[in-house]
């Protein structure tokens, strides 16, 4: 895809989360969607190959913050790849597609997440899979900076340096907050990119909104035998005027004005 | 696998560590399809030879177990089994919510062995004993236990594992008793009735079985005829066998772990929703952490040795 055709898929992608979010009529998680959707169009426009392939071939993309699944349900709805009408099933009684995938592979989720941590660590199996029985796909994860807390996470991060695991890409969404408010006072670490180098990993820091930014991150080559990670600084609620760094939006439920308005921003792109 | 009478032998000698080791070893040698894997405990579980031999196949994630787990189920994503390895109360508990996630909820085909479980560890003290770890596992859903009982029954357990497409708990315990001196049949979910008598019947799990041998030959004596069944399997649990046994005048569960939430809750918990039930004794753990010592010592703090497990027996069926 080209960088307008990405950024015409992350817009879809913003209206499609506004539109499950209103239709469920229950609290959503909207702010860790948002901050993402940029990293998630850019992953499934430009970077991921053989979607829909087999398991040996396909490159694997894993939520770890599993509490963003609506960003990742509404991308793999404007893809295609998640049916028109299970969308509209998204939290009703019984539906796979509830607050934190479901592993269902058919339908593009290749693991069940939620519980913080393991998603990444997971992750590194995949990739270390792939090293070890000679496959070539990629693996791609994306964790939070509140998900960071976790010391799983950086088990993972040892191990993934020390299996030389040059297959491997971790994107770590870094929208500043987290369930109790902004990390600076509830858990804070500096310095994300010095601590990703100092586990082994070529890491650099982008602007995880700008999608040529994203793009050049996620397209370049992987070091021989080192893992890569992109920081991407980001906004939480990103794209709708009133959600953006107001960390009430975490959790919460659209009203028809939320929704009117959000709709009506999307639409004119005046955020832009 | 073919098993040669001196493996026997050498594999009850050697204690159930390396039983386990070797008998990977032997597997891998005939199916070479599956990972192995551990958290720095490598040389304790008997697989030096493993890894030093089929690196390639072996996965060290250093002293980490809940990446232990997360790894193990990215590898088993595509449906090779994984046998990951610890001590006990570290991979069911420490790692317990990432068996719960990525055993339990994804139903991955991973073998989460739990080493040197129930007093194995003796000396090293609480910290290291596997007194809980069947209780957290029966309440995964979908997990399957299994509580091998001498050296020969872990090598059998762990061909059958490898051979059954789901998640596995193997506890590991402790001692070098043989109780099976031929090859026999193992099944999953099929227990072993080792003793036919008919007033008592000893119910055990894992090593401990060796004792409610010792401990049925020490009540024949006193005229009490028993029944001895190895229930290696403590989930699914065998309901025939357990059906079997609803005419005994009492049926004596025997465990190397709390009393809590294992085998004789598992038993205890099938009877109740029955019309009708046998008298039940549980002898186990009782809900305290035992002060480190020889193994000996600690089958004896604990109730466990034959002549614990006899007087208690008599106490009941006695006064009964």
């Amino acid at each position: 895809m080209t960088s307008k055709e990405i950024e015409k898929l992350a817009l879809a992608v913003r209206k499609r989360i506004i539109k499950m979010a209103y239709e469920c009529n229950n609290n959503v998680h909207l702010g860790g969607a948002l901050s993402m959707v940029d990293i998630l169009a850019v992953l499934y426009g430009d970077i991921l190959c053989n979607i829909g392939g087999s398991y040996e071939e396909r490159d694997k993309f894993i939520l770890s913050k599993g509490h963003g699944a609506l960003a990742l349900f509404a991308t793999l709805g404007e893809m295609g790849i998640i049916p028109e009408e299970r969308l509209h099933t998204y939290l009703s009684d019984g539906s796979n597609l509830c607050a934190h995938p479901v592993m269902e592979p058919e339908i593009g989720i290749e693991a069940s997440n939620g519980s913080l941590g393991q998603g990444i660590s997971m992750a590194v199996g995949i990739a270390l899979s792939a090293k070890r029985k000679k496959r070539d796909y990629q693996v791609y994860t994306i964790i939070g900076n509140g998900e960071s807390d976790e010391g799983l996470v950086w088990e993972a991060l040892a191990s993934a340096s020390h299996f030389q695991l040059d297959n491997f890409t971790l994107i770590l969404d870094d929208n500043k907050f987290q369930n109790d408010g902004a990390s600076e006072t509830v858990m804070y670490y500096p310095n994300y990119k010095e601590r990703l180098h100092a586990f082994g990993f070529d890491a650099a820091e982008i602007d995880g909104h700008n999608i040529s930014e994203i793009c050049k991150a996620l397209r370049s080559r992987h070091t021989e035998k080192k893992p890569k990670a992109v920081v991407a600084n980001t906004i939480k609620g990103y794209g709708i005027s009133f959600m953006e760094n107001d960390n009430s939006w975490h959790h919460n439920r659209l009203t028809q004005k939320n929704y009117e308005q959000a709709m009506r921003e999307l639409e004119e792109s005046i955020w832009r | 696998m073919e098993i040669k009478k001196s493996e026997i032998k050498r594999w009850a000698a050697m204690g159930p560590r390396a039983a386990f080791g070797m008998g990977i070893l032997k597997l891998y040698e005939e199916e070479p399809d599956f990972f192995v894997m551990s958290a720095d405990l490598g040389s304790s579980s008997g697989l030096a030879r493993f890894y030093s031999k089929y690196p390639e196949s072996f996965v060290n994630v250093g002293i980490a177990e809940q990446n232990l787990i997360g790894v193990a189920a990215g590898l088993a994503k595509d449906g090779t089994p994984v046998f990951a390895t610890s001590f006990a109360p570290f991979i069911s508990m420490r790692a317990g919510e990432q068996i719960r996630m990525n055993m339990g909820y994804m139903h991955l085909n991973i073998k989460a062995v739990g080493l040197g479980s129930g007093l194995a560890m003796n000396t090293l003290g609480a910290s290291h004993f596997g007194l809980e770890d069947i209780a957290v596992m029966r309440t995964i859903p979908g997990m399957t236990i299994l509580c091998p009982s001498d050296g020969l029954q872990i090598v059998k357990c762990i061909e059958a594992s490898k051979h059954y497409n789901g998640p596995v708990y193997i506890r590991l315990s402790g001692g070098s008793d043989i109780i099976y001196d031929d090859n026999f049949n193992y099944e999953i979910g099929k227990s072993i009735i080792l003793k036919r008598g008919n007033k008592v019947a000893l119910v055990g799990a894992g090593s401990v079985v060796s004792q409610a041998l010792k401990a049925a030959d020490m009540l024949e004596k006193q005229g009490i005829s028993c029944t001895v069944v190895d229930m290696h399997t403590l989930k699914p649990l065998d309901e025939d066998t357990l059906n079997s046994l609803i005419e005994y005048e009492l049926i004596v569960t025997i465990e190397e772990h709390t009393i809590i939430g294992g085998l004789g809750s598992a038993v205890a918990e099938y009877y109740a929703c029955g019309g009708k039930r046998p008298r039940q004794v549980m002898i186990g753990i009782n809900d305290f952490y035992p002060h480190p010592g020889s193994y000996e010592y600690l089958l004896n703090e604990c109730g466990l040795t034959p002549e614990k497990i006899t007087e208690r027996v008599m106490e009941v069926y006695v006064g009964k």
